[in-house]
């Protein structure tokens, strides 16, 4: 069965018939051409997929497309859309937060939904906030540091 | 020629070039490539482990509407492998499964959902043949063949004894023996495998795009398997997310794909799933180690006898290689001499291992640094100590004929020893603290070094070209773009390139553009495997970048009507000493247009014949580069007595890289390689039920997290190798070994047990405790 899903992606509003059975990701993916959102497993294991609904991050690998109906859905395409890198961006870019950059756009999404609720987190709560994304190149280090950044660079004002 | 003196580029924290794409998410990945009219492919997998193939029959799954290609064992009869000697695996199985989880037939149809349905009605008969999951099993004399060309099921053995060991071992006040196991390990790179093809049925032209370390060992692989000229095909690299070696061979994926994509006379798009990336594995084997050494009372190492055998899996891949490294690379490190060396590479009805991180020589490390640390326990001597009886005096070459030019693993040692505050805390740390949140903790701090070759001397395939070839192509724009083959797989090659030009010219970074992956345009690379591109793709890019810079010299010298040895370069202006006002690179740039048009410079890049290793035994080449790197460690660890568990609590990790280029990437790519290490040496293991991998999800394969993983301190130790570029040598592998070592003797010195086999996992820990608990019970019972 499909239905029609209306929701807010990326700050506009969309209207797309989708299946039932369709995966957000998969959505995401293959019907919204936004293929920033990775699959880096067989299904809520590594966290390369989170998006934010409602500014919560998400595992996009969980959820079925038909339940953000009426929702906010921001994917890595959402951000620095102004000209500049967001400040999570500039964290990850400046400090290497990211490699290979495949789990990159899950680590930002989840550390984007952290700083919007929590602008001046400590670092128990960074390694809480992205204690389910798995990165494979980094062995993190640089990855709270771009956080700890992007926190500093949102309290002068740069968007997270 | 201007001196070139390293000014802006070189030596800075430089974020890399493609960082924006990857925090936008606008890098595209091999499965990011979508396109209408594209059609799905997945693979049938053996559910046996080793058997002869009755038939497969793919009668049913053809009627299916909607599918477009089935291809099997019976559409390619060419074998393929990394190795030219070991060309042993067909795409899709032929007359034989040997491991479960092997390619046995594929399909391609319209979506994901017929393609499934598809596999389902595949019907797979075979004979089963007895299944070997232990090398012990395979070796046994009775087993069955799984190569009739490999008899016994040795891939592989590998023996050598240089020096005398008999007498070493008489010279010794102190002889040792350690066995240790280490468990099979999976890279697990965040990204999944895939490919997309696309066939051309009209000109007879193949395009695949791979998630690929090597490029050009895919398009040797896609020419032999498809029967078509390498001139035909085009391989493309997109992002790739990740590799760690085992892209360094072409997998069955990207052969697969372009086999269908040839029946179906269309694009296929074949993305595994993760149980399927793990079963496609080329991780590191399972390694059983005897080692013996022997060692004066102050520490210097008289003799080593090393038995390896390594669970290889059922095709030989890098196997052989993998072997030898695990020997040859005993040497190069310290001073040894009086060294016999016995591998054995098993063949086993389990997924093909292969080149992962620090290839062949993390196990070995292991092994070697433990019994090191135990026998200066056993002799009252410092860890510290024993490793400065044993140093290498640089240049020299060693036993095996390894060349060291640049050695700075004491300068390693002095670092990681000074910031971990060795001498004060080692020993004096707190033992059985009651901690009301964590239980009875008890803390100890282990050290130890490792090493690792920056490129492989010898190429695998030895076809007589230089090793590296780089090109600048400069135009009426004034942009320099550098074209390469090297794979960018996230460690920043890519940066590492332009860098070097830019300094070169004395350009702004922003000036060059790097072109790479992409078999049409930029010239052929023999891949990012063994640690080889700062250094070989770096020098070539070194000399591009020179031979453009004469060329814009020239221009220069015309325009302002002097020599050229009086033309000073200050990148954006040439003049013609402090006193000329000069003229622009522009307006250079178009003078030296006048002569040619559009630019375009080669540089190039071989090794020396001194690097190429020695004759004394056979397979001896393996080992040797250009430059070693160094690493030393110092671990910091928390043992909770009374749960098992284990918690770094930080590492000092001092790397020797010759030259950092980039501090920023070297940082990364050293607090990757100790992290990596940690997980292999804390949890993660492949582990197989009837040669089924059971772990084969990242739950199960435990990769550790965020909250598992410890503060990195890096410090970087510039040797200044006099063949690297700027001086640089490697810096993506050569810091994994030393952790493993580095944790277990810490741990032994936090709590008194040494453990042997990896990973050391909780309840492991636990059950060492209560077994010494048992034991001494038993002994204050009985006394």
């Amino acid at each position: 069965m499909a239905r029609l899903l209306e929701f807010t992606l990326n700050g506009r509003d969309r209207a797309d018939a989708v299946a039932d059975n369709i995966l957000l990701l998969d959505y995401l993916r293959e019907k919204a051409g936004l293929t920033g959102t990775k699959t880096g497993c067989d299904g809520g294991e590594c966290g390369a997929c989170t998006v934010l609904i409602d500014d919560q991050p998400t595992l996009s690998c969980l959820t079925l497309a038909a339940t953000v109906q009426g929702r906010r859905v921001d994917t890595i395409e959402s951000l620095g859309t102004d000209g500049q890198l967001s400040a999570v961006q500039r964290g990850f870019h400046e400090k290497l937060g990211s490699q290979c950059g495949y789990c990159t756009p899950g680590f930002i999404m989840a550390s984007a939904g952290l700083l919007r609720k929590n602008p001046n987190p400590s670092e128990a709560e960074i390694l809480e906030a992205l204690g389910s994304n798995i990165c494979r190149c980094t062995g993190y280090v640089k990855i709270i540091e771009a956080v700890k950044y992007a926190a500093a660079l949102n309290a002068q004002g740069v968007a997270p | 020629m201007n001196k070139i003196v390293p000014t802006h580029n070189i030596g800075g924290y430089v974020p890399m070039i493609d960082g924006p794409e990857k925090v936008s998410g606008r890098a595209k990945y091999t499965a990011d490539i979508l396109g209408a009219g594209q059609l799905a492919g997945h693979i049938y997998r053996s559910p046996y482990s080793h058997g002869e193939i009755v038939e497969v029959d793919v009668s049913e799954a053809r009627k299916l509407p909607g599918v477009r290609a089935i291809v099997t064992g019976a559409d390619c009869d060419k074998a393929f492998g990394v190795l030219p000697i070991a060309r042993t695996e067909y795409p899709l199985a032929r007359d034989k499964v040997r491991y479960r989880g092997e390619p046995v037939a594929a399909v391609a149809a319209d979506n994901d959902s017929i393609a499934r349905e598809a596999i389902r009605r595949i019907k797979f008969k075979v004979r089963e043949l007895p299944a070997y999951y232990t090398a012990k099993d395979a070796l046994t004399p009775s087993a069955v063949p799984l190569h009739d060309k490999k008899p016994g099921n040795l891939e592989r053995d590998v023996l050598f004894e240089l020096g005398v060991i008999a007498q070493g071992f008489d010279d010794a006040d102190l002889v040792r023996e350690g066995i240790y196991n280490c468990a099979e390990v999976c890279q697990n790179q965040m990204e999944m495998h895939a490919a997309v093809a696309e066939y051309d049925a009209v000109r007879d032209r193949m395009t695949v795009h791979a998630s690929t370390q090597v490029p050009y060992y895919v398009h040797l692989m896609l020419s032999q398997i498809l029967g078509m000229e390498m001139s035909r095909i085009r391989v493309i690299k997109p992002h790739v997310g990740g590799g760690f070696g085992c892209r360094t061979e072409t997998l069955a994926i990207e052969l697969i794909a372009a086999l269908l994509a040839r029946q179906a006379n269309a694009t296929v798009r074949l993305v595994t799933t993760r149980e399927e990336t793990f079963i496609t594995h080329r991780g590191r084997p399972e390694t059983d180690i005897k080692l013996k050494i022997g060692m004066t009372k102050d520490g210097r190492i008289t003799a080593v006898e090393c038995d390896c055998d390594q669970r290889g899996g059922a095709h030989s891949g890098y196997g052989v290689v993998t072997i030898l490294y695990a020997g040859s690379m005993l040497y190069a490190i310290y001073d040894l001499h009086n060294v016999k060396y016995t591998g054995r590479r098993v063949l086993t009805n389990t997924p093909p291992c292969g080149a992962f991180r620090g290839h062949g020589t993390v196990d070995i490390r292991f092994a070697f640094e433990s019994l090191v640390d135990e026998m200066a326990t056993a002799l009252g001597l410092d860890p510290f100590a024993v490793r400065r009886a044993n140093l290498l005096t640089a240049p020299t070459f060693t036993d095996n004929d390894l060349m060291v030019n640049s050695y700075g693993l004491p300068e390693c040692m002095d670092w990681v020893e000074k910031q971990s505050g060795w001498a004060k805390r080692k020993g004096k740390l707190a033992k059985g603290k009651r901690n009301l949140s964590k239980g009875n903790l008890s803390k100890g701090l282990g050290m130890a070094c490792s090493h690792y070759i920056s490129g492989a001397s010898k190429p695998v395939n030895w076809t007589g070209e230089p090793h590296a070839t780089v090109k600048i192509k400069l135009d009426f724009d004034g942009s320099i773009v550098v074209l390469s083959g090297a794979a960018d797989i996230g460690q920043g090659s890519t940066t590492i390139l332009a860098q070097t030009v830019a300094e070169v010219l004395g350009l702004d970074l922003s000036r060059v553009r790097v072109v790479t992956g992409d078999s049409e345009v930029v010239p052929k690379d023999n891949g990012s495997y063994s640690s080889r591109v700062t250094f070989m793709v770096g020098n070539a890019a070194l000399d591009a970048a020179r031979n453009l810079k004469s060329v814009l010299v020239n221009a220069a010298a015309r325009k302002l009507e002097a020599r050229p040895e009086d033309i000073e370069c200050l990148g954006e202006l040439y003049r013609a000493g402090v006193q000329d006002k000069g003229t622009t690179f522009d307006e250079v740039v178009t003078e030296a247009l006048k002569d040619s048009g559009t630019i375009t410079v080669t540089g190039n890049y071989s090794t020396i014949p001194e690097s190429h290793g020695g004759k004394k035994y056979r397979g001896s080449a393996i080992g040797g580069t250009m430059g070693y790197s160094y690493s030393a460690q110092v671990v910091e660890v928390s043992v909770d007595e009374e749960t098992g568990v284990v918690t770094v609590d930080k590492v000092w990790v001092a790397h020797d890289c010759g030259k950092a280029l980039n501090r920023l990437t070297v940082e990364g790519q050293v607090q990757g390689s100790v992290w990596m290490g940690m997980g292999q040496a804390m949890s993660e293991e492949a582990a197989y039920h009837e040669g089924l991998m059971v772990t084969a999800n990242m739950l199960d394969y435990r990769v550790p997290t965020i909250q598992d993983s410890p503060p990195i301190e890096v410090g970087i130790i510039e040797s200044n190798d006099p063949h690297g570029p700027f001086g640089a040598k490697e810096a993506g592998e050569g810091s994994l070994a030393a952790f493993l070592p580095a944790l277990t003797n810490a741990i032994a010195d936090a709590i008194g047990i040494r453990f042997n086999d990896l990973p050391v996992t909780p309840d492991r820990v636990f059950e060492a405790i209560e077994k010494r608990k048992r034991v001494a019970e038993k002994k204050n019972g009985s006394g």
